[in-house]
């Protein structure tokens, strides 16, 4: 099978890697530290295939971080603040669509 | 309810004690996602958008008190303090770490609960009538069945891996409250015309993105071949199931581009092989499985008590009564019916506090018996009709509080 890695890759915008913590499934994203943050405002952003794939390659190498980590895409503000660039990822951020039981 | 053997409480032990083994080599490092992936899902772990979730079984959707304050427990010690009972008479919890993973399989398996054949393509939880073996008119208590069924695809060696996941639901009333039509094998106990018990067989049906209604393979099955039948099913989908597009894979696929006609012929072929086989069902096997279910002790009760008819003039109680309450076999009790479904939210989903109120319930008013269906509703299985007010007043309660916190 092809790795995903030397598939082509097409990005058209700004895009980061995100994936799942290991340990508890958190949401976390690929910092340019080459660690990982919860905080999306951390993550490396990328504009070119090439790094993209360079970014997506070290989350890969980190398979006892981090479990199954892609290129997302993202939107930088005019202020620089980077937003999720489609649904999915708006709701792996901001958490579930409706509010959650809660104990008495 | 079902009293589990020794075997059965040994292989969930080992299992839990097997799983806590693989999670800490995974969290080691000594073990890739890769090769941890298929043996979290053997145990019911899948990896979903924002955290990790947990698949627990509820064979015949039957749970104890104990097992209900367990459910309770794993809740609030390991996730966030609340479940999701399914449409396949199952619960998830959708916040659980992998890290407390071993402790919460280890906390499961003690009261006889586990996630084994929650996902993967094997056969999955096999699922019947919330209502078995308490409804009216049924022709026999469909958990026995579903009950065989379960000991029968347990770890099966032949169907570990078939195309997909298999889904088997069982209903043995005229009302089909465990929607077989909907499920990949579908069983449907009635009497023929010389007045023998056995199985209608329906195949193919299933919901997603490409539904189809389940059709009639066999109108009469004997419950002596009702395994080898099965087998023969299962094997003809193995040898032909498609593997190379996961949308086209599951068996209704291939009973809907076969046509039933031929895909019944492939299986009849089959099934000669091997129906006189080892699977060939002996009456004291089924004896035996029935044996250990064991039912309330009843009382002999009026069906209409004064405390009854006393409650019927309060209309919040005959509202609820209408609602929730359905007729029992036996006279002076009832079934009542546990909304699981707040208004404007989602369905299924009960905290921990309500899980131990239920079963404190359960066990004042219900010979300390839940069941979960597949509408994603819990009830209590019988109640006497004399209690209705005490048991209920609380149901009431919790809705009216759902709907209150919800709006």
């Amino acid at each position: 099978m092809t790795s995903p890695l030397q598939q082509k890759l097409k990005i058209t915008g700004p895009s980061i890697v995100t994936a799942n913590r290991t340990s508890d499934g958190v949401v976390i994203y690929r910092t340019p530290a080459k660690d990982w943050s919860t905080e999306l405002s951390d993550a490396a952003i990328v504009r070119t295939a090439d790094d993209a794939k360079a970014l997506w390659a070290e989350a890969i190498a980190d398979d006892l971080g981090a479990v199954g980590s892609y290129i997302a895409p993202v939107q930088i503000g005019s202020d620089g603040t980077i937003e999720p660039g489609n649904f999915r990822e708006s709701i792996r951020l901001r958490g579930t669509t409706f509010a959650l039981p809660a104990s008495a | 309810m079902y009293i589990h053997d020794e075997f059965d409480r040994t292989l969930l032990q080992e299992r839990a004690s097997e799983f806590r083994d693989q999670v800490q080599r995974r969290l080691s490092g000594e073990l890739t996602e890769d090769e941890f992936k298929s043996l979290r899902l053997m145990n019911g772990v899948y990896l979903q958008l924002h955290a990790y979730m947990l698949r627990i079984a509820i064979p015949y959707g039957t749970l104890s008190s104990t097992q209900l304050r367990m459910l309770a427990h794993v809740a609030r010690t390991y996730d966030r303090g609340y479940g999701h009972f399914t449409t396949r008479q199952n619960i998830q919890f959708n916040w659980i770490k992998l890290s407390d993973l071993p402790n919460a399989m280890a906390d499961l398996a003690s009261v006889g609960v586990h996630g084994i054949q929650t996902s993967g393509n094997c056969i999955r939880n096999v699922t019947t009538d919330q209502w078995g073996g308490v409804a009216p008119g049924e022709i026999d208590d469909p958990r026995i069945w579903a009950e065989v069924m379960r000991q029968y695809s347990t770890l099966h060696p032949e169907f570990s891996f078939l195309p997909r996941k298999f889904k088997i639901g069982i209903t043995a009333s005229d009302h089909d409250r465990a929607a077989i039509k909907i499920h990949d094998i579908g069983l449907r106990l009635h009497r023929n015309g010389a007045g023998e018990t056995g199985f209608e067989v329906l195949v193919g049906g299933g919901l997603g993105r490409t539904p189809f209604i389940a059709k009639t393979i066999k109108p009469f099955v004997t419950r002596r071949d009702i395994l080898t039948y099965i087998e023969a099913i299962l094997r003809v989908y193995n040898q032909y199931g498609r593997r190379d597009n996961i949308y086209k894979a599951r068996i209704k696929i291939l009973v809907h581009e076969l046509g039933i006609e031929r895909f019944a012929r492939e299986v009849e072929d089959e099934w000669q092989q091997i129906k006189d086989g080892q699977l060939a069902l002996d009456e004291a096997v089924i004896d035996e499985i029935r044996s250990r279910f064991r039912y309330p002790a009843y009382e002999k009760l009026t069906d209409n008590p004064a405390e009854l008819k006393q409650g019927f003039e309060d209309p919040a109680f005959k509202a609820w009564y209408r609602n929730s309450v359905r007729a029992h076999r036996v006279p002076g009790y009832g079934i009542v019916t546990l909304s699981l479904k707040p208004i404007g939210g989602p369905p299924g989903d009960a905290t921990a506090e309500q899980m131990d109120a239920i079963a404190d319930l359960a066990d004042r008013y219900a010979f300390g018996e839940i069941r979960v269906g597949h509408e994603q509703n819990l009830c209590f299985p019988s109640v006497a009709k004399r209690d209705l007010r005490r048991c209920g007043a609380p149901s009431m309660r919790s809705a009216s509080q759902r709907r209150t916190s919800i709006s």
